[in-house]
């Protein structure tokens, strides 16, 4: 304590080192002690390993028809599209869309007529109607969703109401003609 | 406010104790000799109301814990074993559910109380805020309750509010998975929402013990909003006084809990709550418990995704800085002639938008929310602006004159304004 008293802001002490470094290290300590803590948190390694790929068949797909399946706990809607909901998709002006992206962005080459999305409202998360028969398709012959009443068109993309992106598309690749893998 | 402690230990083992650990001389202190203005209402009963709900809502939850299985594939099955099988299980998880209710209603009552008696303003800041803190709390509490039974309702009410996360720029997506610990609302979250809803009581408790300690410092706000001035003369003794009335009020807020329970249990929760989630159908009109809907339909109000979830949040926090956004030092309404109105325009604005938050997402509901919304809003603006041009009317000169009649001297300065004596 002596030789503190006449140390006024000139050369650092021992006593100050000391408590720099155990500081430091102190700091550190509960730093590495909140990696495993906040981590845990994380989808784990069951969660994960469940989310492995998946292959699906097309074929039994009828035309106008569409199917959900899960993938990651995820819905996603698979819509063989007829003609008239095709043309509808592409005839938009990219210019007057929320969040824009072509129809062809959003499905394969040559399987145009395959829509892919996941069926989770981007708003807050709902399933949005329309995969059903008899379901609404909202105005744009797409997906209707009733929670906050956003309407999707028939290439998934966001056309009226609250949700701000379009329907996203998973990761998937043809492996056949009617045959994809998701993931 | 309370002074010297009153407190004589006549025994003398009390006398030990009291020299090792004071402990029943701060219960003499804080619920017996601890001196209450003498003029409170029957408003000022939902403290005590709410600290019973708090413990009614503790001791059920803590045994429906102990019959209840966290689990996505058992949970709802669990609930039901609770409803059919437990001894009294149905009692027990109807008290809970609506006891949740009740508890809100409370709250609101309470809040309301301060809103209108100016129970914010100094030297009441930190008080307030620790019931805005306490409030927040609730909410978390409630929500993560209502997912637990895993219905439709939970299942859907968990995803679209975890989904609000999603909302934030750049981190929001990640935020998200961390607390679904999945790719969507599973097991996982679960079993964290039980485990957190467990937590938070606690933490409540611990905050109302700060919010009472904070209370007792600065003594309680009254109706007339006049500071106790003369404690011999403006309070009395919180036994048994206060204990008395406020049993009271607990008694007849029981009546109606009771009639809750035992009449109409199912009434303030929603039918398809008894239909076992299902993450493939969404029910067509997913609304949350009653007590969320004014903040729901201001969610809704909103056209932007970002936007809805900041306005719902701010409409929450704005209540926080109240002490500085009202620019009047009179804290009664009674004596606010034209914030009066104001105040009883915001009740019917928050009742409105809490019909407007049940309704589905069409016109006219839509418009009405947004303009209700502003309405919300305009209520904190006109607080903040009234204070500078409102003329109060008199107040009483002391909380005793207030409820004796005064002095004759009182009548002697009508005119003379003294809009407050006491910060």
């Amino acid at each position: 304590m002596a030789h503190a008293t006449d140390t006024t802001g000139t050369e650092p002490t021992r006593r100050d080192f000391l408590m720099l470094t155990t500081g430091a290290f102190g700091a550190v300590g509960v730093g590495a002690l909140v990696v495993p803590l906040v981590s845990q948190l994380a989808p784990d390694a069951q969660v994960v390993a469940a989310g492995a790929p998946i292959d699906l068949d097309l074929a039994p797909i009828a035309e106008g028809q569409a199917i959900k399946l899960f993938w990651r706990g995820k819905l996603i809607f698979v819509r063989n599209r007829t003609k008239k909901e095709i043309d509808e998709a592409l005839a938009v002006d990219i210019a007057t869309l929320r969040d824009p992206q072509t129809d062809q962005q959003r499905t394969k080459a040559g399987h145009e007529k395959y829509l892919v999305v996941y069926g989770s409202c981007t708003h807050l998360g709902c399933v949005p109607l329309g995969s059903s028969p008899g379901e609404p398709k909202g105005e744009f012959d797409g997906w209707f969703c009733p929670c906050h009443g956003s309407h999707y068109d028939s290439s998934g993309r966001i056309r009226k109401g609250p949700a701000p992106l379009n329907l996203p598309v998973p990761p998937y690749a043809f492996t056949a003609d009617t045959k994809i893998k998701i993931g | 406010m309370s002074g010297h402690s009153s407190y004589q230990p006549k025994t003398g083992i009390e006398r030990w104790l009291d020299a090792r650990l004071p402990i029943v001389r701060l219960m003499h202190d804080s619920a017996v000799s601890y001196p209450v203005p003498r003029n409170l209402n029957l408003l000022w009963t939902f403290g005590g109301i709410l600290v019973f709900m708090l413990v009614a809502q503790i001791v059920t939850g803590v045994i429906l814990a102990m019959h209840y299985t966290p689990n996505a594939t058992m949970a709802f099955n669990s609930v039901e074993h609770i409803m059919r099988d437990v001894n009294f299980g149905w009692l027990l998880r109807y008290l809970h559910s609506n006891g949740a209710s009740m508890f809100f209603v409370a709250v609101y009552i309470h809040i309301f109380r301060g809103l209108y008696y100016g129970s914010y303003k100094a030297p009441r800041e930190v008080l307030w805020i620790l019931g805005v803190i306490i409030f927040l709390l609730m909410m978390a509490t409630a929500f993560m309750g209502y997912v637990l039974p895993w219905g439709q309702m939970s299942f859907w009410g968990a995803t679209v509010i975890t989904n609000l996360f999603s909302a934030l720029p750049v981190i929001g997506e990640t935020i998200v998975t961390f607390l679904w610990g999945g790719y969507s609302v599973d097991n996982p979250t679960l079993n964290r929402f039980f485990s957190l809803h467990f937590l938070l009581p606690f933490m409540i408790a611990g905050v109302v013990v700060l919010h009472i300690w904070a209370l007792h410092h600065v003594g309680q706000n009254n109706p007339t909003g006049v500071e106790v001035k003369d404690v011999k003369k403006d309070t009395v003794p919180f036994t048994p006084y206060a204990t008395i009335k406020d049993l009271f009020g607990m008694v007849c807020f029981m009546l109606v809990f009771a009639w809750f329970v035992f009449y109409q249990p199912n009434f303030m929760g929603h039918a398809d709550n008894y239909i076992p989630a299902n993450p493939a159908s969404t029910p067509a009109h997913i609304v949350p418990e009653w007590y969320f809907l004014p903040f729901y339909a201001i969610l809704r109000a909103i056209p932007d995704k970002l936007g809805g979830v900041i306005a719902m949040g701010g409409a929450i926090v704005i209540l926080a800085f109240l002490p500085w956004i009202d620019t009047s030092k009179v804290k009664s309404m009674t004596y606010r002639p034209i914030a009066r109105q104001f105040f009883w325009m915001f009740v019917l604005v928050c009742i409105g938008l809490g019909y407007l938050g049940a309704m589905p997402a069409d016109e006219p509901y839509v418009t009405l929310s947004r303009i209700l919304t502003v309405l919300y809003f305009g209520f904190f603006l006109a607080l903040a602006l009234i204070g500078i041009f409102e003329r109060p009317a008199q107040l009483p000169t002391s909380i005793a004159d207030s409820v004796l009649g005064g002095s004759g001297a009182r009548l002697g300065h009508a005119t003379a304004s003294e809009p407050q004596a006491k910060g």
